[in-house]
């Protein structure tokens, strides 16, 4: 990358990337990589990294983050293209590669637009500066003259040119400063904030998408890998006799375990000519493994042993005031006790990388949600450097979490390096289950008091719960800030309150799994909200107002900031829309509960009824507050997800382990939410100007403890532990 | 060798009688549109249509498939087309990996029920998971095929 004082003035190509920190920077570089050439024969404009415009008008916008469902391939460039004033059908997108010019690509935290709506405008805005410049120059009339729109110049008199014709001159032209750059007043935006049809949506229906299951290049051995079934167990021994026999085998090798949070976790590899072979080969192996420490896990008696670490006081987290006092002084004090279960992110598309190792090059191709970090860990490796490591991003048949750690794109580069030969590892559903980084396992105990008026007086919220930071620095066994923050940041006008964490070693790899810790949290303080209602003999949206109370901004110790009036508001919006207090018919109940996560505003209300003590949730009712949406279709398609992957925790989600093995196997025994099962999701979307904030993640949260309250207003039980299914319910 | 006719076209493949339907298409044959995605035959990702009839391909011996009309997401059916055109209209897809699998289940549907109601969608599609939960979409969509199909 040169500097921007490098570029000459006369550079036939300029670019502008973004590095990380948002620092704007110019390189000769063109929107396609070395392998994938321009179109011929069509000079090219590239004012920056993600636009070119072509002569003929077409127009290639490059999208930095991966699209594994979230709409990011729609959303970021049609953020450039309004800006920029193009025509969206004139646009085509064009996956990134892993290279930190893009600035940070690694898609979770649900923040591609939180982190990229003002850095794709400015790219829009540069590119339409100097088209504007090119047309004034040409027409040898002010820039003031000129305006943009709809992929042409217009000059005040009337006249106007075509983005592709103003290319020759455009493309000798210097790089505008900020201060040239001119941005539309959000009510012109033609598709920032309106429902956009996802650009690859035909790619979908009709098969054409690449996922990286699909990657073929000539020569591919296909690859499977028995791993220990316990946590970092390794391979003793192991007898191949078998497995070679098996038609399409060619060879196995050993995978050995790398130590890091994304390294392999090594075991045996079988080279095949074609997947199945592989995964016969795999079944016909006979490994003697050496288990290791984490043999001893077993998650009943792990639950046993949390939830007594939560009914002793721990390191505090947040202590306001006095709770002690609070509770001694109540006319009533609730307690309950929560347990949650481990989840795996079971994405439709199991893990999986195609590698080809040449040399001291390495090109990856591979579902991936964080391309630099697969980029990382392969040049690590491969001990060389990241300019001879190519990672392409395919399509993900789904991330949710699982495909931003990047071990099973080291295990290709691994088998690639040692037979020689391109290769794609594939994960069996089996492997995928029995060995992700999973959704933290919780113990939770709450402790509220109420006075006189149903007011609460004093809030002590205790957990403990195998930390992700456990991944990164093995030994950790208490719960980090960012787990605790969502539970100390609870929104609620009470005078005491206090947050601890119990002690909680962890026995598997830990992950983000979709709206992560919001998950424990965001079940545990609705329900315990709900059962504070019911004590205090309130209707719960009435209390849930009281006890979020008056407006204002909490101190969260955050850039962006907490408001409870749009906290409230989403709730006002939810329950008016389900039209909260009306009669619903008999043997039908509404639950309700609101979460922030992702600086975002969520409440949904759900009908669920109950005939033969099985639950049915007929309708979902959710509200969003994401401050300025850019794709509103993709908002609501995430929100209308959302419900099914809560409700499929809430019905099925339970991973357990016993003598360090998980015990669940497939879709068979992890079950998920079904045609049959599916309520009516209603979504409003919340008209803002506010900065966008999280929407992949924070849907979910809401659903599971929203169904709880719905059960416990139709049958007088409450439901501390999930999944459903252990109770017979589902 | 075994001859597999996928689409109209006769593909003569050299592998064992037993390899599952779903590997000798996406790693012999090459058309990829049709995914893996429990080999159980519990997710519905890799349906196909044999003789018209929806089949799990991960489930099926590639020998009981010889002499069968194979359909995959990449052939041609009216219904099949038509449904495409929905799932566009109405943005079904999110990562869209299940969707060639639900397509293939949608068609079968219509191929057989003209008019399908809500319960005969449900029936026809509860062997197909989405991961994403775009059943909603997925059930208006084929809704929306029908009405467009009475409108013609």
């Amino acid at each position: 990358m040169k500097p921007i004082k490098n570029v000459s003035r006369r550079s036939f190509v300029k670019s502008i990337g973004l590095a990380s920190g948002g620092l704007i920077l110019a390189c000769n570089t063109s929107v396609f990589s070395d392998k994938e050439k321009a179109p011929e024969n069509l000079i090219n404009f590239n004012p920056n990294l993600f636009v070119q415009l072509n002569s003929d008008g077409s127009v290639v916008l490059i999208a930095s983050r991966s699209e594994m469902g979230n709409g990011v391939r729609t959303s970021l460039p049609s953020v450039i293209a309004d800006e920029m004033e193009a025509d969206w059908s004139k646009i085509t997108v064009q996956q990134a590669v892993g290279d930190k010019k893009y600035g940070d690509q690694n898609t979770d935290g649900s923040r591609s637009i939180r982190y990229l709506f003002e850095p794709m405008r400015k790219m829009g805005a540069i590119a339409k500066a100097m088209l504007i410049t090119a047309a004034a120059q040409k027409w040898e009339v002010p820039e003031t003259e000129c305006t943009a729109e709809n992929h042409f110049i217009i000059h005040s008199s009337g006249k106007k040119i075509g983005f592709g014709d103003l290319v020759e001159i455009a493309k000798t032209l210097e790089i505008p400063s900020d201060e040239k750059l001119t941005y539309k007043n959000p009510k012109d935006f033609k598709y920032i904030g309106k429902n956009l049809k996802g650009v690859d949506v035909a790619a979908y229906s009709n098969g054409d998408a690449i996922f990286g299951l699909d990657k073929r290049l000539p020569n591919m051995k296909f690859v499977a890998i028995a791993r220990c079934p316990v946590t970092f167990g390794t391979v003793k021994s192991f007898d191949k006799t078998q497995a070679l026999k098996v038609a399409g085998v060619l060879d196995v090798i050993e995978i050995p375990k790398i130590s890091k949070p994304f390294g392999a976790l090594g075991g045996v590899a079988v080279i095949a000519t074609n997947t199945w072979a592989a995964f016969k080969g795999k079944e016909a192996l006979k490994i003697d493994w050496d288990f290791g420490e984490n043999k001893v896990y077993d998650s009943e008696k792990y639950m046993n042993q949390i939830t007594e670490n939560v009914h002793k006081p721990g390191k505090v987290g947040k202590d306001v005031g006095n709770v002690n006092k609070a509770f001694k002084n109540a006319v009533k004090t609730i307690e309950s006790t929560f347990q949650l279960p481990h989840l795996a992110h079971a994405p439709m598309e199991v893990p999986n990388a195609v590698a080809w190792v040449q040399g001291d090059t390495c090109e990856v191709w591979a579902p991936t949600q964080d391309p630099q970090s697969a980029r990382k860990e392969v040049t690590d490796y491969l001990e060389t450097t990241e300019d001879k490591v190519t990672v392409n991003v395919t399509f993900l048949g789904g991330g949710f979490g699982r495909k931003s750690k990047p071990d099973y794109v080291v295990e290709a580069v691994i088998a690639s390096k040692v037979i020689n030969a391109p290769v794609q590892v594939v994960w069996t559903r089996e492997d995928d289950i029995k060995h992700g980084y999973y959704h933290t396992t919780s113990a939770q105990y709450l402790k509220a008091s109420l006075d006189q008026s149903g007011k609460v007086t004093g809030w002590l919220h205790r957990f403990a719960l195998p930390s992700i930071v456990s991944t990164f620095q093995p030994g950790v066994d208490y719960a980090a800030g960012f787990e605790i923050s969502s539970a100390a940041n609870v929104p609620f006008d009470i005078e005491n309150l206090k947050v601890e964490v119990g002690q909680a070693p962890a026995h598997v790899r830990i992950g983000w799994l979709r709206s992560v810790i919001n998950i424990p949290h965001g079940f545990s303080i609705n329900v315990f909200a709900d059962e504070l209602a019911h004590a205090a003999n309130k209707d719960p949206l009435e209390f849930r107002l009281n006890l979020i109370g008056k407006d204002r901004i909490e101190d969260t110790q955050d850039p962006i900031k907490y408001n409870t009036a749009r906290l409230k508001n989403v709730l006002k919006i939810a329950t008016k829309n389900a039209d909260w207090g009306k009669e619903l018919p008999e043997g039908h109940a509404y639950g309700l509960a609101v979460h922030y996560s992702f600086y975002s505003y969520v409440a949904s209300v759900v009908e669920v009824s109950m005939k033969n003590n099985k639950v049915k949730v007929h309708n979902v009712y959710t509200a969003i507050d994401c401050g300025t949406v850019v794709n509103k279709d993709t908002v609501t398609a995430q929100m209308e997800g959302a419900a099914i992957f809560g409700m499929s925790l809430a019905y099925y989600g339970k991973i357990t382990a016993k003598n360090g093995a998980i015990q669940q196997n497939n879709y068979s025994d992890y079950k998920m939410i079904r045609m049959n099962e599916i309520p009516n999701v209603f979504v409003e979307i919340v008209e803002s100007t506010e900065k966008p904030t999280g929407v992949g993640e924070p849907g979910v949260p809401v659903i599971a403890p929203a169904i709880v309250n719905a059960i416990f207003k139709l049958t007088g039980k409450r439901y501390y532990n999930l999944p459903l299914s252990d109770f017979d319910l589902v | 060798m075994i001859t597999l006719q996928i689409n109209g076209e006769k593909h003569t493949i050299n592998v064992a009688p037993e390899m599952p339907l779903l590997w000798a298409i996406r790693d012999i044959v090459g058309l990829t549109g049709t995914k893996y995605g429990c080999g159980i035959g519990v997710c519905g990702s890799c349906k196909v249509l044999l003789d018209n009839s929806p089949v799990q391909s991960c489930m099926i011996p590639v020998s009981v498939a010889e002499g069968k009309n194979i359909t995959t997401i990449e052939g041609e059916s009216k219904n099949l087309q038509l449904l495409q055109n929905s799932w566009e209209e109405l943005n079904v897809p999110q990562c869209g990996f299940c969707q060639p699998g639900q397509l293939i289940a949608a068609t079968a549907l219509l191929d057989k029920n003209e008019n399908p109601t809500d319960e005969d969608i449900d029936e026809a599609m509860v062997g197909n998971i989405c991961r994403c939960g775009t059943y909603q979409r997925i059930k208006k969509a084929i809704h929306r095929t029908v009405e467009l199909k009475k409108q013609s």
